[in-house]
């Protein structure tokens, strides 16, 4: 269980500049490492270097220095390893439903007909049964988040990324997406890297919490989060988290300055 | 019945409007310039058979053959431009520039260079028609969203299927909009070349009338003309909500 799943090993990015010193530098020998299985978050304000981090792990950037192993191996090419759901549903407006959670499936060149197949298998799960012939523009907004999330689990990566998925979400569609979330994570034994600036929303769902601190990211800050699973939202009432948000929150305030 | 109000407006304009015309020539009693609505009408049922069976088709198959040549080679010059920033760049400014050619002033030289043959009035049909199917084309083919792209990217897609699974799709709606601009424009292509020269076409028949001082048949192949426009553009809408069924649900 406990094999890892992503790696950071010394990582350092920045962005380029036009001349050296305004090269914005993100990251310096940054380690990390996921495990098989694992829920975690990550939570930092929005400039953090949050999505950054993303785009390395994804392959849509690539480290000046250091490596990024999947599954125990080191990749240079990581385009199409890793599963990622965005922050808005970018579903493609001219496909119906049944097309856009069979794209994945289609660009691993798999037959439309076995696509549509393995597809409609899963309608009913993520509740979007009856609707696969529809638009997205039909759905509200808790359906496109789960024809989203449909079609980063049929990516079929043992990795998935989530970039703030609910964030755009009312509160109480966000609480049910969160439990539904944490429902399909427990029976599809994935490891989920969550990207969230809603402490509540990564104290519920993770295994661990990590802190981004000010750029450039050097260490991550870690916090285990000591709840049992399988979780309720009542759970958070927990006087050991409460001190644990508290502090959570604390660190995120240094990092802000109005 | 919600069609009707909703054209209900421009219909009882268009009544109005006829009406006053119809009034105001027959009072003025000078059919060679200034024939009435109903003369028209009349002349257009006189000369049905000559008009339909000999001119209509003489001018439809010009707007064919011009609109098919501009589809062809703006989309292709469009998705030429969007795969190679050099021939973008080398084609953008020109084809830009090339619309303040006034086209209606060089049509004479297409007349000398092709003689009376359909391909004088096919090249003008052409140059008018080419541009707004190719810069649409173009600016739909750049218009596919950046991080859809990058979410392509990360499923592990390919130049070619970013193309055809995102380009292509984004920039459909946007070669619509422009055919429909070409499908009318093409109609004033077809009837400028016809007038230039030919020797058959609804231009060409009513330019005759002209010098024959028979203003109701000046007239008569205009109306057609025109309903050829119509009726082009109405196929493009058809065409449109049944390949973009997505867009009428929105």
């Amino acid at each position: 269980m406990s094999r890892s799943v992503l790696q950071l090993r010394e990582v350092s990015f920045h962005y380029e500049g036009e001349r050296d010193e305004e090269k914005l530098s993100i990251f310096h020998t940054l380690n990390l490492s996921i495990n098989n299985g694992e829920f975690i978050s990550i939570v930092g304000p929005s400039g953090s270097g949050k999505s950054t981090l993303f785009r390395l792990i994804t392959g849509l950037e690539q480290p000046a220095g250091g490596d990024i192993l999947l599954n125990g191996e080191i990749r240079k090419d990581r385009l199409g390893s890793v599963g990622y759901m965005p922050q808005q549903d970018l579903l493609m407006p001219w496909r119906s439903i049944l097309d856009n959670a069979a794209l994945p499936l289609e660009l691993k060149g798999i037959k439309k007909a076995m696509a549509h197949k393995q597809v409609m298998e899963l309608l009913e799960e993520f509740g979007l049964k009856g609707s696969e012939y529809r638009y997205p523009s039909e759905l509200s907004g808790g359906m496109k988040q789960r024809v989203s999330f449909m079609r980063t689990v049929l990516s079929g990566s043992n990795l998935m990324i989530l970039d703030e998925p609910f964030s755009a979400l009312d509160a109480i569609t966000r609480m049910a997406m969160q439990e539904w979330l944490l429902e399909q994570w427990e029976k599809r034994k994935k490891t989920i890297l969550f990207i969230t600036h809603d402490v509540n929303e990564a104290l519920f769902l993770s295994d661990r919490v990590f802190v981004f601190s000010e750029i450039p990211v050097r260490t991550l800050q870690e916090v285990k989060v000591p709840l049992e699973r399988p979780r309720n939202l009542r759970d958070l009432n927990n006087p050991d988290v409460i001190k644990l948000k508290d502090h959570l929150i604390d660190q995120l305030r240094v990092k802000v300055k109005p | 019945m919600k069609q009707w109000r909703e054209y209900r407006a421009a219909f009882i304009l268009i009544l109005i409007m006829l009406c006053a015309w119809e009034l105001a020539a027959r009072l003025a009693e000078l059919p060679f310039i200034f024939p009435s609505p109903t003369g028209m009408l009349i002349r257009l049922w006189e000369l049905r058979e000559v008009l339909l069976f000999d001119h209509l088709p003489a001018t439809l198959s010009t707007i064919m053959i011009g609109l098919a040549i501009s589809i062809v080679l703006g989309a292709g010059l469009a998705v030429l431009m969007n795969v190679s920033s050099t021939v973008e760049r080398a084609f953008y400014p020109i084809l830009i520039s090339s619309q303040t050619i006034p086209i209606i002033a060089l049509a004479p030289i297409f007349v000398l260079w092709f003689g009376y043959s359909i391909w004088s009035k096919v090249v003008v049909t052409v140059l008018i028609t080419f541009f707004p199917i190719t810069v649409n084309t173009f600016d739909g083919l750049r218009s596919g969203n950046k991080a859809l792209r990058e979410l392509l990217l990360t499923m592990g897609a390919n130049k070619r299927e970013i193309f055809m699974k995102l380009s292509v799709p984004s920039a459909l709606p946007y070669f619509f909009s422009g055919l429909k601009v070409a499908v009318t424009m093409s109609v004033i292509g077809a009837a400028i070349g016809e007038w230039l020269g030919a020797q058959a076409g609804l231009g060409y028949f009513s330019r005759r009338m002209m010098t024959q001082f028979d203003g109701a048949g000046v007239f008569a192949p205009i109306v057609l003309l025109s309903a050829v426009g119509i009726v082009l553009f109405l196929i493009v809408v058809w065409l449109e909500k049944r390949l973009l069924k997505w867009r009428s649900k929105e």
